[in-house]
């Protein structure tokens, strides 16, 4: 297999079983440089799997996956990340007892410019400046003092997908970027990733049940069905795509209904 | 343009002035200056307090990464031996040779030990620390080469080739050493522990899984802070057995040994790198007063002592001075 021109994902031939449940199923997939691809499918469609399949959380049964052309499968979370994978969490993984801006500031002091430092104290003009951009175009610069244990859950979901931005990144995987986020704010919350992910020409794959937010963010859409792509190609081919409406928005309005 | 370092170029307040350098060194003078003014006991029980403290700052490192190890006197007790051994067997008195000797036994084991402690966390890295301190409580205590329970006379050191003239002067030199070490080692602590590797260790606590999807090596740095708490242990441990003058399994490495570190740790608080020095000193206060007044029941005093301590102050003694700095916070 050659590697395509471009191509900074490319999964080939993934299959993941746990126990009886088949949770990826051939899955074959490639994502081209500076992409935005939303990824629908009902719960259990196998989308996490995929997703922590590619960031090393899982370790697939079979097929290949290749970074720049580089297999990649069996790397662990740190190595993948260090490639420039990064991920948000469906569930914000945080630093509960930090404030919002002692969570970012270590997210720069691990992932980007700072790393390694054992001398020079993290919480330095220069990087309080980066944290402080970093807040603001996720727009929850004025959490910065708050513990982030106790903020509402749109603002941890920002401050989740604003953490995994830091650093050199190629691929940027958000894992439900707006779940538990009330209806009314959804839109206004994945204005402002898009808003802040805008600027760079990272290749975003992102997981939504909402399939307002797929129409407007996404110019790529795959869909997911018992562990299956069963659709991969433009919005508007895909959502239009009989079996996607039979196997995926169909349960997606009965779900939000 | 003057720059403060205070603010950011927006002008909101972000780095709040660190003045733990220069605290530390004023404490420092002031403690030095207590030779002049106190009692030799008071001066001892401060000397013992600041070497002790070494070991509850290597536990701190450790506790700020979500690690208690219980039996931290592990290397407490091997920076001890040796450097009694070497002093006792080979005739070396030279501090700085023991203290080398005592650094690079007990980070030399921690090292190798490091690879299989790094991959436990909880209940379990606790009880297998304290499984490791018991086997060399145990190799002590079998060895009549060592002298047993009983242990063996560490001879009076020196100084570069300078030997103090006499007892006097010995314990100055000794205590003008501990407090200055005590004082270099915190300085040290205090800017790794404010580093990006020091930060790395509250990742770790708080969220072991972000902080490998962040990119950190998670294991790496639970190992070297294994390390380092070592370090600091060993060099407690060599000033502890010179200012003793003796080692014992008991005094050196027993487990209740490595329980006090813990309750000085928790009495001291995780804030500062001056907490343990401080909790170290009241504690040997508490432990001292209370055994020459209330013999009978100073256990209780100490039992008491860290239940109002765990009840009203959680973060330790440390979070008094922390409250108000903290105000934006519950």
């Amino acid at each position: 297999m050659t590697t395509a021109t471009g191509a900074v994902l490319e999964a080939e031939g993934l299959d993941k079983r746990f126990g009886a449940v088949v949770a990826a199923d051939n899955v074959r997939l490639t994502v081209s440089a500076g992409e935005r691809i939303g990824v629908i499918g009902a719960n259990g469609a196998g989308k996490t799997t995929f997703v922590n399949m590619v960031t090393g959380y899982l370790k697939p049964d079979r097929g290949a996956i290749r970074h720049n052309g580089r297999a990649i499968d069996g790397y662990d979370p740190r190595r993948i990340c260090r490639l420039g994978i990064r991920r948000s969490f469906q569930i914000p993984q945080l630093f509960a007892e930090l404030s919002v801006f002692e969570n970012m500031m270590v997210a720069v002091g691990i992932a980007g410019r700072e790393r390694a430092g054992f001398w020079r104290p993290l919480r330095n003009p220069e990087t309080a400046v980066e944290v402080r951009a970093a807040l603001e175009r996720f727009d929850i610069d004025s959490y910065a003092d708050r513990v982030t244990g106790e903020l509402p859950q749109g603002v941890r979901k920002l401050l989740d997908i604003a953490m995994a931005t830091v650093g050199e990144t190629s691929l940027l995987l958000l894992d439900e970027p707006t779940s538990g986020i009330s209806a009314a704010e959804k839109g206004a919350a994945m204005e402002t990733v898009a808003g802040a992910l805008a600027t760079d020409s990272t290749a975003t794959l992102f997981v939504e049940h909402d399939m307002e937010v797929v129409e407007r963010h996404a110019e790529r859409v795959v869909a997911f069905y018992e562990g299956r792509v069963i659709a991969d190609g433009p919005t508007a081919a895909v959502l239009a795509d009989p079996e996607v409406r039979r196997h995926v928005i169909g349960p997606e309005l009965h779900r939000r209904a | 343009m003057r720059r403060d370092g205070n603010r950011t170029p927006g002008g909101r307040p972000a780095i709040p002035a660190d003045r733990t350098v220069p605290g530390l060194a004023a404490a420092v003078l002031v403690v030095l200056s207590t030779w002049w003014w106190l009692p030799g006991w008071a001066v001892n029980m401060l000397a013992l307090a600041l070497a002790n403290g070494l070991v509850v700052l290597g536990l701190t490192i450790q506790i700020r990464a979500g690690l208690v190890s219980f039996g931290q006197a592990l290397y407490y007790g091997l920076g001890a031996y040796a450097a009694a051994m070497l002093g006792h067997f080979a005739g070396v008195s030279d501090v700085f040779v023991m203290l080398a000797a005592g650094v690079a036994v007990s980070a030399g084991v921690a090292a190798a030990l490091g690879f299989l402690m790094a991959r436990y966390r909880g209940i379990f890295f606790a009880m297998l620390s304290l499984a490791f301190s018991m086997i060399l409580f145990g190799l002590l205590t079998n060895s009549a080469a060592l002298g047993s329970t009983d242990g063996f006379g560490v001879p009076a050191p020196t100084f570069l080739g300078f030997a103090p003239a006499d007892n006097a002067r010995l314990t100055l030199f000794l205590f003008a050493l501990v407090a200055l070490l005590a004082l270099a080692i915190a300085c040290a602590a205090h800017r790794y522990l404010r580093s990006a590797m020091g930060w790395t260790g509250e990742a770790i606590r708080e969220n072991e899984v972000r902080a490998a999807y962040l990119g950190a090596a998670v294991r790496r740095a639970v190992h070297v802070k294994y390390v380092l708490a070592a370090a600091c242990s060993g060099v407690g441990g060599v000033l502890t057995a010179l200012l003793i003058g003796h080692v014992t399994p008991e005094d050196f490495v027993y487990w209740t040994k490595s329980g006090e570190f813990v309750f000085v740790a928790i009495l001291s608080g995780t804030g500062s790198v001056a907490a343990p020095f401080v909790g170290s000193l009241i504690f040997e206060l508490v432990r001292s007063y209370a055994l020459q007044y209330a013999p009978d029941f100073w256990q209780i005093l100490l039992g008491g002592t860290l239940l109002l301590t765990i009840l009203f102050l959680p973060g330790g003694l440390w979070s008094v001075f922390r409250a108000k700095r903290r105000s934006g916070r519950p």
